[in-house]
């Protein structure tokens, strides 16, 4: 008999069954279920089902990122609803400028590895970086997660994704992600779990580990997965030692649950195996209007951009800031460069260690931790005709709020080097050598 | 039973952000507003063209992208209760579902037809008829046929909340 893949074993855990396979049709009990600034109108639609109470409080998570600060009075009015709503059903809600629900949920230790995760946004898929099986689900859907705690699912089979090589010095897994997007396509991935693994991981940074199981959201994937190692495990521990002596945690509460990370059984059957060789790898680039619209950054050279953006769930890590202010420091900026940091933990070690001292002296500007302009709602919405680069993941045609504007996504060195230029262009043109 | 539906054909890899802007997704609120807005990026003859009934006949991968669930409720608001594609991202075919709108996966079909040609859909039997030809297609499972015959995952919910009081 042939070993279980990670979701069939997650999976199994979370509808109480000893086993599952690829095609069952489950009833799952999520770990943990969020949703951002959507929360208000879920509960609109919470109310219609007839349900009075969340089922699961402690298992439900509130954060407002989408639009943050509150960019109009409808926005504003939205946020309150939901302030109101956490308050009153006792559900852990995380404030403006706190950063984005991904960033801060992982920040917080408040999934863990071998868990399922539920969220009202795309990018779920995210929490593969932690070892737990994430997945995006729609506004009614959350409705009836809080009303049930159960949601029906069915197992995917599971398409496993190797990496090969150590990739070169300015190759970051952004580069490998929008590589893997070229060559299999946005879709490639539908309906699907994504296992990434191989032997590049290890030369990611835990600040990159997140990119490419987010990303697997424009590949169409229901999920992603990276074996969790030991800097994971010590990242997770750490975090939750850091939140029980905080003053106002209880070790009892269900936030301080035992968890065991979970593998893939080495005979587990695989839908798809898929190998890429990341070692002469060159920085790569997407074009608008689509994340798989992919070249080497070498062939597009010298297109003129107006805005480049650090930040959203895929790139507004630390590494992410720190990468800009290697390229950047001591010269002056001629495109505008936002620097919108994924979490106020991130914009606080970038205070602390220098890094935003860097980007605004070379005329960056930065702004509250969330989303910013990628729902297209404001903080660095482009002119009709601007071309945007950004560290992101989405460029489909009015992403960013503007339908004629077109948007590029590349490598945090590259979208730093394009601000420097106001054009596309090679990082190692500004920096000289990347191996410095 | 045949019923005859006006089509507006699309191509492959259509997203949710052309489907229903993103900038939209928390103020716009009532039915007649976001249908208003479907398919803007797309397509900015079909909110004020569309008519009851129509259908969308697309490509591949129709719906990818985010999980807002206006990306249905737009088109359901503008009248559409059918979309006929020749695969559709997980997130958007649940939101189907859970809409009551029938997702129906056909090859082919998208290729052979144009904005404002007519198909018949057999939905008992799993068939349409283009140009004289009858494509079929797979039924729901039975769990999710569950939820589409109750009208979608809310509706479902009312019956099952109203019953346990």
């Amino acid at each position: 008999m042939t070993g279980y893949t990670f979701v069939e074993k997650t999976l199994a855990r979370a509808a109480g069954r000893v086993n599952v396979r690829a095609g069952d049709i489950l009833d799952i009990q999520p770990d943990v279920m969020f949703s951002h600034d959507n929360t208000a109108a879920i509960r609109r639609i919470f109310e219609k089902i007839g349900a009075q109470n969340i089922s699961r409080p402690e298992r439900a998570v509130f954060t407002l990122d989408h639009a943050v600060p509150a960019p109009t009075t409808e926005h504003a009015q939205n946020h309150a609803e939901i302030r109101q709503w956490a308050k009153a059903q006792g559900i852990r809600q995380f404030e403006v400028g706190r950063g984005i629900c991904h960033q801060v949920i992982s920040e917080e230790a408040l999934v863990l590895p071998g868990e399922v995760i539920l969220g009202s946004d795309s990018h779920t898929t995210h929490f593969g970086w932690l070892g737990a099986f994430g997945m995006g689900v729609g506004r009614t859907e959350m409705a009836a997660l809080w009303a049930t705690g159960q949601l029906w699912i069915r197992v995917p089979e599971t398409f496993r994704i190797t990496l090969i090589g150590k990739p070169p010095a300015g190759v970051t897994a952004k580069d490998i992600t929008l590589r893997l997007m070229k060559d299999k396509s946005v879709g490639g991935g539908a309906y699907r779990a994504i296992e990434i693994c191989g032997e590049t991981l290890q030369h990611w940074s835990i600040d990159e580990l997140p990119v490419m199981p987010n990303m697997m959201a424009e590949f169409g994937a229901m999920s992603a997965y990276i074996a969790p190692d030991e800097r994971v495990l010590e990242y997770v521990h750490a975090r939750r030692a850091r939140a029980v002596q905080a003053a106002d945690s209880d070790p009892a509460s269900y936030r301080f649950r035992p968890y065991e990370p979970l593998y893939p059984d080495t005979d587990a059957d695989y839908d798809e195996d898929y190998a890429l060789d990341v070692s002469t790898l060159q920085p790569q680039i997407a074009l608008p209007h689509q994340p798989d619209n992919v070249v080497n950054l070498s062939e597009v050279a010298g297109q003129p951009i107006q805005q480049a953006l650090i930040g959203t769930c895929t790139g507004g890590r630390l590494s992410d800031l720190e990468a800009a202010a290697a390229v950047v420091k001591g010269k002056h900026i001629r495109s505008r460069l936002l620097i919108i940091p994924a979490s106020s933990e991130v914009l606080l070690e970038a205070t602390r260690n220098g890094t935003l001292a860097t980007l605004i002296e070379a005329g960056a500007a930065i702004s509250t931790p969330g989303c910013g302009p990628c729902m297209g709602n404001h903080m660095g919405v482009p002119a009709s005709g601007e071309a945007t680069i950004m560290s992101g993941s989405r460029n489909f045609k009015g992403r960013l709020g503007t339908t004629d504007a077109p948007t590029y996504l590349s490598n945090p060195y590259v979208v730093a080097a394009c601000a420097v230029a106001g054009k596309i262009i090679d990082p190692a043109e500004i920096i000289g050598t990347m191996e410095a | 039973m045949t019923n005859t539906h006006r089509c507006w054909v699309y191509g492959d890899n259509v997203n949710t952000d052309v489907i229903f802007p993103g900038k939209y997704t928390y103020t716009l609120k009532t039915p007649e507003e976001i249908a208003s807005k479907a398919l803007e990026d797309l397509d900015p003859t079909f909110a004020t063209q569309v008519k009851a009934g129509d259908v969308i006949v697309a490509g591949r991968n129709w719906g990818m992208g985010s999980s807002r669930e206006q990306g249905v409720t737009s088109l359901k608001y503008a009248g559409v209760n059918c979309i006929i594609a020749e695969s559709f991202s997980g997130l958007y075919f649940r939101n189907c579902i859970n809409q009551g709108v029938l997702p129906i996966v056909c090859t082919g079909l998208h290729l052979t037809l144009h904005t404002g040609d007519s198909i018949e859909l057999d939905i008992a039997n799993h068939t349409i008829i283009s140009g004289g030809n009858h494509y079929s297609f797979s039924p729901l499972s039975p769990s999710v046929q569950k939820i589409f015959d109750a009208g979608g995952l809310l509706p479902m919910l009312q019956k099952q909340f109203a019953a346990a009081k």
